[in-house]
């Protein structure tokens, strides 16, 4: 069973009360102050942005084959099969790599510390896994963040489009994007309204890197096949031509 | 006993001031963390460090690898006056590119954990491991000049009977991870330019890797034959030269065939600093290459050095291009470093030079072994030119 968010953009109102739950649960500071900052930080896990009268939620989006997961030299992060993408600040050396490479530019990092960590939302992985909800879709008065087992909340999704198709753009966000993700979006209109980016690939990504560190081992097996028999040869020939040359 | 002060130049004086910098950056770079002496942010979070120090430091390195399988694989023995200095770039430049790397991780203290924290499907891993392994073999690979110089006799057996298996390792590292440089950014095909991201990454890094090897050799003789006072091998260079130019020619071509694949020429159409920038990197590789066509400018010490240094800022250009102006419209932020990258760069640039003189000045870089007199070295000796 994989878990997953589902936001529903025409349902939000904008309280911005996924925020301080996201806040108390990481036992990170919120205020006003933080709470007008509309875009996703080191501070800020989760963030509501404003697009005219919309709302739309950013968060990790826990791909189904996250590329931060893919890039990470050290596997300090991981895809859970519970769903959540999780991270081991113990491991991580600060290459951030996996800020460079999410195509939803989500990892953040700790600019100002001396020992700094990558910080990015967790889907509450320690909570849903003792059989909790995340901590935003707790505190959503009006049931715009849902969390739940993604099956259902994708059937869920394909039932409030198909019970009133002329409040929804007829997509959902997440079923085909870098080859799915366990956060689902529905929008009134096209996702690029609502700040979504809509020109990412619609294949897994670790997979452009994978075709090629695949040949890894060929290269080696060929290569040291080839230097070597060349070696061998250029150097024979070295050989034969000094000790002819001895004869003479 | 008198004490000799070391006599004020120019450029020691610059050299003074730029490593004073570098050392205050350092200090910013420790007690502030890399928010206080870096300009990057969450949306660029790789900068002038990972674009210049590492991605054209391990490029401009290549010389190493490049002339040990000249040398040494496929014998051509005559390159060999100018095999040592290219192995001591190599080695110089790789520690620089750990030394860098001190500054741009953002917790230094745990560049060691991709030995031992494994993620094969991570590009960075393998070039965490390639760079490692090849540090390695480049230090073995050098290490036989300083037991020389003290007439160890033992280990520089040692290392002789390894050195065949090591070169083949050295050669088939350095294809790695110069190419693995490419393949990091494969990763970002929806962030990095068009006129750059390419699936070819991997193999147009390689070949430009192995262009600047040969460039920087010969550049490195060129300055080597003025500041120790010895004659230029120009005969030597100018057929190095010619090889370099058909090599070029080659990427050129392979760039060209891959921006048509991609039919992606429309774009230069546009008034953007991405055009404008690329128009300069490709600018600056296809005027040398054409030159590097005459005889009259391979022979000539004057235009052979300009040519190579037009392939070096070429890839340079080339580099910065990939890592910071085609990244800055699809991350949607916009990036100059502060003055506190650039200092430290500029420092570890100057702390380069600085080191290879010394060591070249105690250790016999350009002297030849003495049973390796080979009757060709003294023929190209004695017809090579003198540079004034
Ligand atoms: S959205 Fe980014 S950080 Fe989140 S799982 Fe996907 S790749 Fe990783
Ligand atoms: S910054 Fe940390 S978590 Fe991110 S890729 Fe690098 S080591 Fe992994």
């Amino acid at each position: 069973m994989s878990r997953a968010i589902l936001y529903d953009s025409t349902l939000c109102i904008g309280c911005k009360a996924c925020e301080g739950g996201c806040a108390e649960r990481w036992g990170l500071p919120y205020d006003d102050k933080i709470a007008a900052e509309e875009r996703i930080s080191a501070h800020k896990l989760t963030a509501v942005e404003t697009h005219g009268e919309r709302y739309s939620r950013r968060l990790c989006m826990h791909c189904a084959e996250p590329t931060c997961v893919s890039v990470c030299p050290v596997g300090a992060l991981q895809k859970t099969s519970l769903g959540p993408v999780v991270y081991d600040a113990e491991k991580c050396m600060g290459c951030r790599y996996c800020l460079q490479a999410c195509p939803f530019q989500v990892p953040t990092y700790e600019w100002n510390k001396r020992l700094p960590k990558m910080r990015k939302c967790d889907m509450c992985y320690e909570r849903q896994s003792q059989g909790k909800q995340t901590a935003c879709a707790e505190v959503c008065p009006t049931g715009a963040t849902k969390n739940g087992d993604r099956d259902q909340l994708l059937a869920e999704a394909r039932q409030r489009i198909a019970e009133k198709p002329g409040q929804y753009y007829g997509k959902i966000y997440g079923v085909k994007e870098v080859g799915g993700t366990s956060v689902l979006f529905l929008s009134a209109v096209p996702f690029e309204q609502i700040g979504l980016r809509t020109n990412v690939p619609q294949e897994a990504l670790p997979d452009l890197t994978w075709r090629v560190l695949d040949l890894t081992p060929d290269i080696v097996s060929t290569g040291s096949i080839l230097l070597g028999g060349i070696w061998w040869i250029t150097n024979r020939r070295g050989e034969v031509a000094r000790k002819e040359g001895r004869r003479k | 006993m008198k004490l000799k002060l070391p006599k004020i130049t120019v450029w020691r004086a610059i050299f003074a001031v730029v490593l004073l910098s570098g050392l205050y950056a350092t200090y910013l770079r420790i007690m502030y963390g890399l928010g206080g002496a870096t300009n990057l942010s969450d949306k660029f979070p790789w900068g002038l460090w990972i674009g210049f120090d590492v991605l054209c430091g391990v490029g401009l390195a290549a010389g190493g690898f490049t002339l040990v399988a000249i040398v040494h694989i496929f014998n051509i023995e005559r390159y060999k006056p100018i095999l040592r200095p290219a192995i001591l770039t190599a080695f110089l430049g790789y520690s620089l590119v750990v030394v860098a790397l001190l500054y741009d991780l953002g917790r230094p203290d745990r560049i060691w954990h991709p030995l031992i924290m494994w993620n094969p499907h991570s590009v960075m891993f393998e070039v965490a491991w390639c760079v490692t392994l090849y540090s390695t073999v480049l230090f073995l690979e050098f290490i036989p000049v300083v037991f020389e110089k003290f007439g160890w006799h033992k280990p520089l057996e040692w290392i002789h009977n390894i050195s065949v298996p090591l070169m083949i390792a050295g050669v088939l590292l350095s294809t790695l991870h110069q190419s693995s440089l490419g393949s990091l950014y494969l990763i970002v095909p929806e962030k990095l330019y068009p006129l750059w991201y390419s699936p070819l990454l991997p193999l147009l890094f390689y070949i430009s890797a192995i262009a600047v090897g040969l460039s920087m050799t010969i550049f490195e003789s060129w300055h080597s034959s003025r500041a120790f006072g010895r004659a230029l091998e120009l005969p030597l260079l100018a057929s190095m030269a010619r090889v370099l130019a058909v090599l070029m020619s080659a990427y050129l071509w392979l760039r060209f065939l891959d921006m048509a694949r991609r039919d992606v020429f429309g774009l230069l159409l546009r008034n953007r600093t991405e055009t404008w920038l690329f128009a300069l990197e490709i600018g600056l590789m296809v005027v040398p290459t054409l030159l590097l066509y005459q005889r009259k400018v391979r022979m000539s010490p004057g235009a052979l050095y300009a040519c190579v240094v037009m392939i070096l800022f070429g890839f340079i250009a080339n580099r910065l291009n990939v890592a910071v102006t085609g990244m800055e419209a699809g991350s949607g932020a916009h990036y100059i470093p502060k003055w506190t990258e650039v200092a430290v760069t500029l420092s570890i640039v100057g702390a380069g030079f600085a080191i290879f003189r010394v060591i070249a000045e105690y250790f016999p870089i350009f002297e030849a072994h003495p049973h390796e007199h080979a009757p060709e070295m003294e023929k190209t000796e004695a017809d090579s030119v003198a540079v004034g």
